[in-house]
């Protein structure tokens, strides 16, 4: 009697479905944990390549808009007044929105980690430097500054920065394929634990499929079921792992705000922006997160409708 | 789809597991559409082996074997799903998923069709209790008793209303009177249209229904008395 009463809400309750393939406790809880580490790893990996990307976004575009010309002492001419003749005549050239003489003094505190204190910058060669900012980097801007530059100095070279951004991105670019290649590997473990926890899981349940098969159900039905099953601990492992690395994220974004209040976290903003992975940061960890739900489901599918084939 | 009188003919049909003795010989039968037989022989007989040769769950070692209207050497996967839903069995083992209800286990066939609970669940209450099991539509098959399961696996089998119902030893486990009450549940089926074979080596039993085929099964061969 109590077992009817215990009974009838499953009876009678709509919308809930029949869970044909029971929840192994104790393989389900391994596979979940599974999942969510590598849930874990290939979002904090693809979070991590966000935000390289976009610091480096963030330095190229102020790089790009900022030029140096260096003014090398050349003995019968004066790098100085060179540099103040070139940076008045630079002021007039449309697009260019500052230019600036370095002075002895910035130098010389520029060097002070190198030299030390007190040094007389006089007695060393050290070039002049002027500093542009450009208002946008347009090549005919480039052109027309390149040969006022000439004009007044031969000793003066321009340094556009394009070699340093150049080779930014190209460091950025292979950490971002470094990333992905990560993620590979990741899907691809996460992929093989999922097929053998899904054959387990088939070996386990061998007498239900073949009362499954009696009853008149189709492989694809079978299939179907197992992956019901597996998604179900698909999401709850992709759950667990993307909420870690999200709270991750938060936690370091937090964490380089109330550094960046002393110089040395002023040192790390500078290198790696804020840690703030922004809302599309958020929106790819949740994404990689659901897909690897999916990909839970999808392969456990593919194998029990492999094995069903193989028995005949 | 089913023109032929037959929905199943073996024809020279013999079988042994692995590399043992042949357990069948030579059978050359047919059963009926709207037939009733009983299959019979002493334990050991291959009585459980015959009806498994039936479901396709073991192939022939030779021989030919045709399940509606179709040689099942050549048949493919999906219509052997189709012809098992032509088919209800109740396994001497009853075979019910322990972690189902009752009325799930009963609900089954159906459910694996796909079709919505609505609309079978008064279908599959209303069986419940005609097989005396009213009460039991929540119990889990482990706390339920050896009759108790017997007679929830006759009902998986007759929920699909089968064109062939194969039972094996379906009344083992019951006390006579309700064995009784089974076997005037299965011949009603008959009436019906559904051929029937059920297999016991319960003398009893085939006595209340004497105009019944039987199929007899001794040592290997199968003897069939119209
Ligand atoms: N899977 C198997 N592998 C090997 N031998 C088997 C297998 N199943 C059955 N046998 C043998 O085949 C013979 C027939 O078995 P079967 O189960 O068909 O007999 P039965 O007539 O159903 O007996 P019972 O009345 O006791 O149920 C027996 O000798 C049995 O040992
Ligand atoms: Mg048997």
């Amino acid at each position: 009697m109590i077992m009817w009463i215990k009974g009838l809400p499953r009876i009678f309750s709509v919308g809930e479905r029949l869970t044909l393939i029971p929840a192994d406790s104790t393989a389900g809880r391994a596979l979940v944990t599974v999942i969510a580490i590598m849930t874990f790893l290939a979002t904090l990996t693809g979070g991590s390549a966000i935000l390289v990307r976009e610091a480096s976004r963030d330095w190229s575009a102020t790089a790009a808009r900022e030029m140096t010309i260096q003014i090398k002492p050349v003995s019968g001419r004066n790098a100085e007044g060179d540099g103040k003749k070139i940076a008045q005549a630079l002021q007039d050239i449309p697009g260019i929105e500052d230019a600036r003489l370095f002075s002895r003094e910035e130098s010389a505190r520029l060097l002070e980690p190198w030299l030390g204190s007190g040094v007389d910058l006089g007695e060393l060669p050290v070039p002049t430097l002027v500093v542009v900012k450009l208002q946008s980097a347009s090549p005919s801007t480039l052109t027309t500054l390149k040969d006022r530059v000439r004009q007044i100095s031969p000793a003066a070279v321009v340094d556009d920065h394009r070699g340093w951004v150049q080779r930014l991105e190209r460091m950025t670019g292979a950490l971002v394929i470094v990333a992905l290649m990560v993620l590979g590997l990741v899907l691809t473990a996460m992929g093989l634990a999922i097929a053998f926890a899904t054959r387990g899981a088939m070996a386990g349940s061998r007498e239900i499929v073949s009362v499954l098969h009696f009853v008149g159900a189709s492989d694809h039905f079978i299939a179907r079921e197992f992956q019901r099953h597996f998604l179900r601990l698909g999401l709850r492992g992709a759950a667990f792992g993307g909420l870690a690395s999200i709270i991750i994220f938060l936690l370091s974004g937090w964490l380089t705000s109330r550094w960046s209040a002393d110089p040395a976290g002023e040192q790390i903003e500078a290198l790696f922006g804020q840690f703030n992975l922004g809302g599309s940061g958020f929106l790819t960890i949740g994404f990689i997160a659901a897909m690897m739900a999916m990909l839970t489901g999808h392969i456990s599918r593919k194998v029990v409708y492999r094995q069903l084939r193989r028995v005949g | 789809m089913c023109g032929d009188a037959f929905l199943v003919r073996f024809e020279n049909v013999g079988l042994r597991y692995g590399s043992g003795d042949e357990v069948l010989t030579d059978l050359s039968f047919a059963i009926a559409r709207n037939s009733f037989q009983f299959l019979t022989g002493p334990s050991g007989a291959g009585k459980t082996t015959l009806m498994r040769l039936i479901l396709m769950s073991l192939k022939p070692t030779r021989g030919l074997i045709t399940l509606f209207d179709r040689d099942t050497t050549t048949i493919a996967k999906d219509e052997i799903t189709a012809i098992r839903r032509r088919i209800g069995v109740v396994f001497q083992d009853f075979r019910l998923l322990d972690h189902l209800t009752t009325y799930e286990n009963v609900a089954l066939p159906l459910f694996v069709q796909g079709r919505e609970e609505r609309s079978y669940r008064a279908e599959v209450t209303e069986l419940l209790k005609w097989v005396g099991l009213g009460q039991k539509i929540g119990a889990y098959p482990p706390i339920l008793s050896g009759g108790e399961k017997q007679r929830a696996a006759i009902a998986r089998a007759l929920i699909v209303r089968p064109e062939l119902l194969l039972a094996d030893e379906p009344t083992g486990n019951v006390d006579p009177s309700l064995a009784r009450r089974l076997l005037r549940l299965f011949v009603e089926l008959h009436k019906s249209g559904t051929s029937i074979v059920i297999a016991t080596h319960d003398l009893g039993l085939m006595d209340q229904f004497d105009s019944a085929r039987r199929l007899v099964l001794g040592e290997g061969r199968l003897h069939v008395y119209d």
